[in-house]
């Protein structure tokens, strides 16, 4: 089946018929293409996961080319699923060999009939996609191809977007994800939910790909700004639907999603137009999202039962105290004592910069330099950007020296215009 | 990289400190281990509380706390990892605990159970 596969392939479609709503094709294939996928998925097995994308696929070109001709139908979300349900029956109608392999599954799925029942159900699609939030996170693949699947069979993004994304080409990203297939297959990953032994830790494992992924588009280098922040909402929206399940609305997952709040309520104010970091003491404030703000401690509370302290919930109460803008010695304190916490469960060079830094506002910048001299991260552009930072007003010299090193290690325009701003804005002490 | 233990030693346990003085204690300690955790060189460790303590010794005889006829109490301990004992040493000048006259540190390399050590 060579079809287009291509999110960005589809639009160019949409765009050359001219569509009443040219938005409407993308803004479906993003929301329904991932639960086709899932619960076709589910239906055939790991082992066939692209052929589910496939017959997702054309569902879209289908869409595509009817509505083109015909308009828009009065509920493309039901056209969609009654061609993808049509699409799904006729194929294993017509492939033997894979209806013989699939056989088991189909039995258990239909009634008395030979008719296959495909439910495109809310709840089954939930519960699909759940199970594949698992089956995509298995310990067995590199976490890298975790967020690669994820990407693309959970959130419907296109292998443009994923590669832009990862700042990397469309080859590299479309071997990753053959071989995290491979990988799937070869270890006949089942497409459920893990038991009730094994649930916290595989539940750990999605959590970290969940983090790293919308890490991925917090500080994502890519220029695009509005794919960046679609990388932070659906790993948002994928965190909510653990929260949505009984058995996965845990504290550590709602300590992970008041984190995501947190973060993502400094979207608009963090970044100018112009795509420069915007350093935190000069955010404008009004920028906030004081929505997410909100939701981030409704989920803190929520996260707070239970008794144990997950690495989330110490960076989700670091950033609360970031969304509190006053500079009072109450806030820095807190913040220094969590990181203080969270470094003795996991150590970070960044997490041991930011105490330093906390330290320095509630201790004063003297033990703030003696302490941050012993981390010693001397390939660290943000040591010495901290470095400078502590000297700054303490001995200007040697703060325009650290500016400099730091200047020479970033890797990024931002970063290198950020240090040089800071160097030249300080005069040499006397 | 070794792994060392730095064990808090009180004098006199029963001093009681003040609430406030307390506090200050407890924000240092954590401030001294937060530091050793920002060079990545904490393994794991926990503070020992004096309430509902007790002695076990032989014939079954239990009395309560650490307290007696030895005045000298351990207060908690943390474990390091450090490429030598001096530099596990430096570590301990850190601990709080030594602003209170005769206490002191001990620091102690753990053994591996590697059948040398």
């Amino acid at each position: 089946m060579a079809f287009t596969k291509d999110y960005k392939s589809l639009c160019t479609f949409a765009g050359a018929f001219r569509m009443e709503k040219q938005e409407l094709i993308p803004h479906l294939f993003r929301t329904e293409f991932r639960k086709i996928t899932a619960v076709l998925c589910k239906l055939f097995g790991i082992q066939h996961i692209e052929i589910a994308e496939d017959l997702a696929s054309e569902t879209f070109l289908s869409a595509l080319e009817t509505w083109s001709f015909k308009g828009i139908p009065e509920n493309p979300v039901a056209w969609l699923y009654l061609v993808a349900k049509n699409k799904a029956k006729n194929y294993i109608r017509h492939n033997h060999l894979f209806t013989e392999e699939i056989a088991e599954q189909i039995k258990y799925s239909s009634s008395d009939t030979r008719e296959v029942e495909i439910d495109l159900s809310d709840k089954n699609i939930t519960d699909s996609q759940l199970q594949m939030l698992f089956a995509v996170c298995h310990p067995s693949i590199s976490t890298e191809a975790q967020i690669g699947l994820s990407l693309r069979i959970l959130c419907g993004f296109g292998i443009d977007e994923i590669a832009n994304a990862f700042l990397t080409n469309k080859e590299t990203i479309n071997k990753r994800l053959f071989r995290a297939k491979e990988k799937l297959r070869l270890e006949k990953v089942q497409i459920e939910f893990p038991g009730e032994a094994e649930i916290d830790e595989r539940l750990g494992t999605v959590l970290t790909t969940l983090y790293l992924l919308f890490n991925e588009g917090y500080y994502s280098e890519s220029r695009d700004k509005v794919l960046r922040e679609d990388l932070c909402l659906e790993a948002m929206r994928l965190t909510h639907l653990l929260i949505e399940n009984e058995k996965t609305n845990q504290p550590i997952v709602n300590a992970l999603l008041s984190l995501m709040c947190f973060h993502s309520s400094r979207f608009k104010a963090r970044k100018n137009e112009s795509g420069e970091i915007i350093l935190y003491e000069d955010q404008d404030e009004s920028l906030w999202d004081r929505e997410l703000i909100s939701k981030g401690v409704y989920f803190l509370h929520e996260a707070s039962q239970g008794n144990r302290l997950s690495k989330y919930h110490l960076e989700a109460s670091i950033a609360y105290w970031h969304t509190i803008k006053a500079d009072t010695k109450e806030k820095w304190e807190n913040i220094l004592q969590l990181f203080n916490q969270l470094l003795q469960i996991e150590y970070s060079p960044i997490a041991a910069l930011n105490r330093t830094y906390a330290l320095s506002k509630a201790n004063g910048k003297v033990e703030a330099i003696i302490e941050a001299e012993k981390l010693n991260l001397v390939n660290n552009q943000f040591y010495f950007a901290l470095l400078g930072e502590l000297y700054t007003d303490v001995d200007n010299k040697i703060a325009k020296q650290n500016f400099q090193k730091a200047f020479l290690l970033a890797k990024t325009n931002t970063d290198k215009q950020t240090m040089q701003k800071k160097n030249d804005s300080l005069k040499p002490s006397t | 990289m070794e792994e060392f233990v730095l064990i808090m030693r009180h004098e006199d346990g029963k001093k009681i400190a003040s609430p406030e003085q307390m506090q200050i204690w407890m924000k240092q300690t954590m401030d001294w281990i937060g530091g050793i955790a920002a060079q990545n060189k904490f393994s794991s460790g926990t503070g020992l509380l004096f309430e509902d303590a007790r002695v076990v010794r032989p014939n079954n005889v239990v009395t309560n706390g650490p307290f007696g006829e030895i005045k000298e109490t351990i207060g908690g301990y943390i474990i390091v990892k450090a490429d030598s004992i001096d530099e596990a040493v430096e570590f301990a000048k850190g601990c709080p605990v030594l602003q209170g006259e005769g206490n002191s540190m001990e620091v102690r390399r753990i053994a591996k159970g590697d059948g040398v050590h």
